[in-house]
């Protein structure tokens, strides 16, 4: 157990984790000696707090790339059964596969039949290998998109949760189409009459992420990170060299505070001291309060006037002038 | 400063200039074809549409010689000219992008990577997007993504066919986000295109990657590429370093695609024009048939059945 935490302890973390232990080395002395210790205990923790506070409210692209990337940070199974009083996952695309890396079905949030959906990581290596690290195949977004017809056919919103850090570059993902899997989600989003809530998670990247991710509301978890491509993948065509990663998680804007400012993103959900990993429910609790207002607000609209403000929202996205 | 410093300043000056790059079909008399290395008098390249008159290959067309090819003589009306990128980011790898920018547009004379506009194909009124590959490999940022946003409005506004002849690496990425979201605007605009019962062709010539090939290049009621183009979503060498294993020669090229699935017809440039109007015609509406889609929906068409027995 202590060998799994320090491996999976980030760098910047390391100062805090040194701080409890020395809390612990107190409490086990006071107990040891008998001695009250509880003034100096309060005051440890206390500093604990504060500097768990600092570390994380001024994390660089870089670490904040890690944070969303931890090994323990909540997945999307997680949310999913975290915040819905019922769930039953469906599988396949109906054209010959059912990819794993991407999970759906059906759900009650709130007593409201909601489709749910998302790419999903693996909690330990043998789980991510067979979940392929949540990078999806074209079978991955066709099924996503088979149960989104379903939602739109039956007059359920879609919640879809973003979680991945590429679509899969495979030779068979090329064969089977990767490119036109994606397109045709992209276009087939405008489309649909329901509500679609988006909420990057951890990792959005590139347009394995997007595949999922138009809809009237685009949320992201205070230190999730949405990128055009895998900072490493960047780093490696911009400064030709992959280990300039954290200049490029930099430069390429990739952090929920960023996407807010450019208009990418429309709310960022908070995430509880420490990051989510920390405290899973607490983060899920925050996660169903945002996806319940937003819904609501999108519900009160009629459905055409849904799709239409859906599609002026990315209609006014992008930076250019127009000189005369 | 002394002459003999001047002099050598001078020197240095000149050594520091970056030399001319070597222009693809080089503005000489005679042409080295890349492929099969035959020499060609420039001029009969240019009118043989650069196809090698040898071997076939196609040779890159620029986004304007490929407009003269495709549109007839003086119906080319250009649309939105003047956007330009203002580097939202303030991105900077080894190179601002600010300053890219500037030699990209010195070096093509492009404000960006596409132009778009109206004009007339064997006198069919089309809506026509060219992407140069020669501006920043043909990369999507907020104005090719724009610019081909509003084509796709006019052309559903206007009621016209929509052709893309696509060239690119994908998503730019000195714009982050912003270039990503790009993909999901050309996307929404289709939709809507394709919901008004309108024709969109797109057209893929060497390479079509990335961003692009996930959005408007895969979105055509009919897909068109080049001989021999590379049309691909993820690169050849990212699959070849996650995999470790060299793949065969034809992977990604349009031949492969095309059996995969996903391209309808392989037409040489010297065929594109008369294909695309062809492909025009045969959808629009026969002359004195009444076509079902131009009827409002509450048309009693079985009243009008019933009349004619």
């Amino acid at each position: 157990m202590a060998n799994e935490r320090r491996t999976l302890l980030l760098e910047f973390e390391k100062p805090l984790v040194e701080l409890e232990a020395q809390i612990q080395q107190v409490r086990d002395k006071s107990s040891e000696f008998g001695v009250d210790v509880s003034e100096q205990i309060r005051e440890l923790e206390e500093r604990a707090k504060q500097l768990r506070y600092e570390i994380f409210s001024k994390l660089t692209p870089g670490q904040t790339l890690q944070v969303a990337r931890h090994p323990r940070r909540p997945s999307t199974l997680d949310y999913i059964q975290a915040i819905s009083e019922e769930w039953i996952e469906l599988h396949g695309d109906r054209r010959g596969s059912d990819d794993p890396a991407i999970v759906g079905g059906i759900g009650r949030l709130n007593g409201q039949p909601v489709v749910m959906l998302g790419q999903q990581k693996g909690r330990d290596t043998k789980d991510n290998v067979a979940r392929n690290f949540g990078m999806a195949s074209p079978g991955g977004y066709r099924k996503a998109l088979r149960l989104m017809e379903h939602a739109n056919r039956f007059q359920m919103p879609i919640l879809t949760f973003i979680d991945t850090p590429a679509a899969w570059a495979g030779v068979d993902a090329e064969k089977f189409g990767q490119g036109e899997a994606i397109a045709y989600n992209l276009r087939e989003m405008f489309r649909f009459e329901v509500p679609i809530i988006c909420t990057v998670i951890g990792e959005g990247g590139s347009g394995g992420a997007l595949a999922i991710g138009v809809g009237d509301r685009l949320l992201m978890f205070e230190h999730a990170v949405y990128s055009v491509a895998p900072p490493e993948a960047c780093a490696a065509i911009l400064w030709r060299d992959a280990q300039k990663a954290p200049q490029a998680a930099e430069a390429l804007k990739i952090t929920a505070r960023d996407l807010l400012k450019l208009g990418i993103i429309d709310e960022i959900v908070p995430e509880p001291v420490g990051a989510a990993h920390s405290n899973p429910v607490e983060a899920a609790e925050n996660l169903k309060a945002a996806l319940l207002r937003n819904l609501a607000e999108v519900q009160a609209l009629s459905s055409s006037e849904r799709r239409e403000l859906r599609y002026q929202k990315f209609r006014r996205m992008g930076v250019f002038s127009e000189v005369v | 400063m002394s002459l003999f410093d001047w002099f050598a300043n001078r020197r240095k000056e000149t050594a520091l200039t970056p030399m001319q790059p070597e222009r693809e079909i080089a503005d000489g008399l005679w042409t080295k074809c890349e492929a099969c290395g035959v020499m060609i008098y420039s001029k009969d390249l240019h009118g043989h549409q650069l196809v090698c008159p040898e071997c076939g290959h196609h040779h890159r067309v620029s986004s304007s010689e490929r407009i003269q090819q495709l549109i007839d003589p003086h119906t080319w009306r250009p649309l939105d000219e003047n956007l330009v990128s203002c580097d939202p980011l303030q991105f900077k790898d080894r190179k601002p992008y600010s300053d890219r920018l500037r030699e990209y547009q010195e070096k093509t004379g492009l404000k960006d990577a596409v132009q778009t506009g109206l004009g007339q194909l064997e006198g069919l009124p089309i809506a026509l997007g060219v992407m140069d590959f020669a501006f920043m490999g043909g990369s999507m940022g907020s104005v090719v993504g724009e610019k081909i946003t509003r084509l796709i409005e006019r052309a559903t506004w206007e009621h016209i066919p929509l052709v893309i002849v696509c060239a690119s690496g994908g998503a730019r990425m000195q714009e982050g986000m912003l270039s990503l979201v790009q993909m999901a605007k050309t996307a929404a605009a289709l939709e809507r295109h394709r919901s008004a019962g309108l024709l969109y062709i797109p057209v893929l010539t060497h390479p079509t990657a990335g961003g692009v090939t996930a959005s408007f290049a895969m979105l055509g009621d009919i897909i068109i590429a080049e001989p021999k183009a590379t049309i691909a979503f993820a690169g050849r060498r990212v699959i070849e370093q996650t995999l470790r294993e060299k793949l065969p020669d034809d992977f990604q090229t349009a031949e492969f695609v095309q059996k995969c699935g996903f391209v309808d017809v392989i037409v040489p440039r010297t065929q594109l024009k008369s294909t695309l109007a062809q492909l025009i015609r045969l959808h629009q509406p026969v002359a004195g048939q009444v076509s079902s889609t131009l009827l409002p929906k509450s048309f009693p068409l079985m009243a009008m059945a019933e009349e004619s027995l």
